[in-house]
């Protein structure tokens, strides 16, 4: 808010205040309306499908078993489970820990230049960082090729295993949304006054007292925050593999996660109703957790 | 409050994670729908049964054809040739590497009630497998195109696109299976073109041990069954109906090329690359000795820049080896693409004469076309042409008009695609160091999910 507004007297105040409301309004419903037509319903519609069949009538939850029943289904499960494990361990582990260790850099300016370097993966949206790594991950092309022959990998068959996109595809996603992530955290440290760093330094604390026991608790709702949206983006898991699946002719990625599955039972299976149950699926499963991260942490308590 | 608001600034640009898959999921699923709404019934009322389908109202209007960026000239060069006839020309991906494109829009356009192209391109083979019962493709040896002209396409050419005696579609171009090998080198190391699988394999052990890093052939790319267990008549593949197939890749007929592939990945002369990539034509340039392939690795393989570049005079092209105490010589497809015709095309008169030139004798299938036409009399054509480019070491003529009638009827154009299934259940296998033969069962396990999976009856 400007000073001058501040100054101002408080009848003036309150004549204009319908004004920013209805402006607001405005701006507001540009949102709302575009979130009812591509956001409510299109999910109502897609409800709708994961509980009718074929022929518009009620199916009950036979939809959701025979998705379930589908050869692909339980290892498509699997992977996104394995997948969220490890994405979002790294997540925690180091968007937490490099936040922390840079906002303790004595040199301000270094720890500004490494969040923008962290920054500058997020700016390729999506599909471009996967290309990247596309690129990175295939030994005749890749600028490390020498370090991919030194673990044993000389064709990209080998570098994208099956096997291997546990670990690979965590490694895409950590390094293109990190440093967004990290950036953020940065920001939220920023909040922290420095009056309290300081009275803990006089208290004796160092760095890693003062980031257990002041930075990360005073962090905490954002790091929650950051788990509840990386969850829900990390079970619709679909550009990486569905690249990857793309760049090796199929060999590895092709129906790897649930949101794959479901693309494929639309469009290749031409069963739009078990598609959508998998799509309810997950959309059950996103809320029930961001549900329980948010009453487990307080999220909406005021601070 | 500031930093709240970067807070969700920063998160929608880190990672756009909202429901982005959904959301365009469901946008597509309300535009048909608002789109359904809107329509009342636009077919019905004067529609009659002729040529053996019920047809829509013919009226004038803009023909509307869709082809795959390969094919955009021969529909440039029909407007060249009829410049009377109001086209339009869509590209798409022309369902290439598996897409299901034309299916998706077409369950969309039937949802509303309008919308089809009257004429399609499709790089698959195997559209019937839905376009039939979805009622999309009209019958065309019913009446819309004379017998005559359907008889000069190539012996078999038209099988994946008759269904209970009806041709639903006309051949593009064959893609025959034959023997490609470097004729200066087989000279040069006194070597002779081998006529049955044994030979074959034989062969390959020779060379694996006099030539080292020399190849006999490669089993890493996605039509790898295509080439050989197509070749072997095993029956991965035999769409018997509609809805049926029958599968067996554990019989002889499987396990002997499986095994002949298998000694020859380990004597090291059968490469466990593709082909296409990266690494194949920058390691084996100047390698192969022999690779048997499709018609078209003449000139996306070997007569190809980004390829293998082998120099003017020393490629040819031998039938594909035989098992011994084969009765009849068989040989697999890789691909080879197919045009089809709306049923419910407004403009049948003009989409029928476009499908025949197209298919037909003219300056497209004559000279610009990348495979060998379907349609014997461009066949003929396409090959002088070939022949005065001089560019391989024998005329190859013969033998590629002899491995257009040969190819093994057994393998059938599922909807299910067998190069996929192969990719991802083999291809993985292959590069941990597997054999083949200990794969087939997963093999055949995988064929049998993803044909049920389409609706498939399997049976063993």
């Amino acid at each position: 808010m400007s000073p001058s507004r501040t100054t101002d007297p408080a009848g003036a105040r309150a004549a204009r205040r319908p004004r920013p409301v209805k402006a607001g309004h405005v701006f507001v419903a540009g949102y709302v309306i575009l979130l009812a037509a591509f956001g409510v319903l299109p999910t109502a519609y897609g409800i709708y499908y994961a509980f009718t069949s074929t022929g518009n009538t009620f199916a009950g939850l036979s939809n959701f078993a025979s998705a379930a029943r589908d050869f692909r289904y339980l290892p498509a499960v699997g992977h996104v489970a394995l997948y969220l494990v490890i994405w979002l361990t790294f997540l925690v582990l180091f968007v937490t820990g490099l936040s922390v260790v840079l906002q303790q850099l004595p040199v301000r300016r270094i720890a500004r230049v490494a969040r923008f370097l962290y920054y500058i993966p997020g700016a390729l949206a999506g599909a471009a960082g996967v290309l990247v790594w596309l690129f990175m991950l295939d030994p005749t092309v890749s600028p490390a090729a020498a370090f991919l022959r030194f673990l044993g990998y000389g064709t990209f068959g080998q570098v994208i295993e099956p096997g291997h996109l546990s670990i690979r595809l965590p490694m895409i996603a950590f390094w293109t949304g990190a440093g967004g992530w990290i950036v953020v955290m940065g920001g939220a440290l920023n909040t922290i006054p420095t009056e309290l760093i300081e009275a803990a330094r006089i208290d004796g604390a160092a760095g890693w007292s003062i980031a257990r026991r002041i930075q990360i608790p005073m962090i905490r709702k954002w790091i929650v925050y950051m788990v509840i949206l990386a969850f829900a983006g990390g079970t619709q898991l679909f550009v990486e593999p569905q690249l990857i699946s793309a760049a090796s002719l199929g060999v590895a990625g092709r129906d790897y996660s649930l949101t794959q599955l479901s693309y494929d039972l639309a469009f290749q299976n031409n069963n739009v109703n078990y598609a959508s149950a998998i799509s309810v699926e997950l959309l059950v499963v996103s809320l029930v957790v961001a549900a329980l991260f948010v009453t487990r942490s307080r999220f909406f308590d005021a601070s | 409050m500031p930093p709240k608001n970067s807070v969700v600034h920063a998160r929608n640009r880190a990672r756009p994670s909202f429901s982005r898959s959904i959301l365009a999921f469901g946008a597509a699923a309300l535009m048909a729908a608002a789109i359904s709404a809107c329509s009342g019934g636009s077919s019905g009322s004067g529609s009659a049964v002729k040529d053996g389908f019920t047809q829509a109202t013919q009226s004038a209007g803009p023909l509307t054809v869709w082809v795959d960026s390969t094919r955009v000239p021969a529909a440039q060069a029909y407007q060249k040739a009829h410049p009377n006839v109001k086209l339009n020309i869509v590209t798409y991906d022309g369902d290439a590497n598996g897409a299901d494109t034309l299916q998706t829009k077409v369950d969309l356009y039937d949802r509303t009630g309008s919308g089809w192209p009257d004429v399609v391109f499709s790089a698959t083979d195997n559209e019937t497998s839905w376009g039939v019962s979805a009622g999309f493709l009209a019958p065309l040896n019913e009446g819309l195109i004379p017998q005559a002209t359907l008889s000069n396409f190539a012996t078999g050419s038209l099988n994946p696109c008759t269904v209970n005696g009806k041709v639903y579609c006309l051949r593009n171009d064959l893609s025959q299976v034959v023997l490609w090998y470097n004729a200066s080198l087989m000279k040069q190391w006194g070597y002779q073109v081998p006529t049955t699988w044994p030979q074959y394999e034989q062969l390959g052990e020779t060379v694996a041990k006099q030539h080292p890093g020399y190849l006999v052939g490669n089993a890493g790319d996605t039509f790898t069954p295509e080439i050989y267990m197509w070749a072997s008549q095993c029956q991965a593949n035999d769409v018997t109906g509609l809805r049926t197939v029958t599968v067996n890749v554990t019989s002889p007929d499987c396990t002997r090329m499986a095994s002949l592939l298998d000694t020859l990945i380990k004597a090291g002369s059968m490469s466990k690359l593709s082909v296409f990539s990266t690494a194949f034509d920058k390691n084996e340039k100047g390698k192969v000795l022999m690779l048997p392939g499709p018609a078209w690795f003449g000139g996306a393989v070997f007569d190809s820049t980004s390829g293998l570049n082998v120099p003017k005079g020393q490629v040819a092209a031998a039938p594909v080896p035989q098992w011994p105490g084969t009765s009849t010589p068989s040989t697999g497809n890789v691909g080879g693409g197919t045009w089809l015709l709306s049923a419910h095309s407004a403009h049948l008169k003009e989409a029928v004469s476009f499908i025949s030139w197209v298919t037909g004798n003219n300056a497209w299938q004559d000279e610009l076309t990348p495979g060998f036409p379907a349609y014997v009399p461009a066949a003929k054509v396409w090959l002088a042409n070939q022949a005065k480019s001089g560019y391989y070491a024998v005329n190859i003529d013969p033998v590629l008009q002899q491995a257009a009638g040969e190819v093994w009827p057994g393998w059938g154009y599922g909807k299910f695609s067998q190069e996929s299934i192969w990719a991802a259940t083999i291809d993985p296998g292959l590069t941990a160091g597997k054999t083949i033969v200990s794969m087939l069962p997963a093999w055949q396990t995988a064929i049998t999910n993803f044909a049920t999976s389409d609706g498939y009856q399997v049976s063993p």
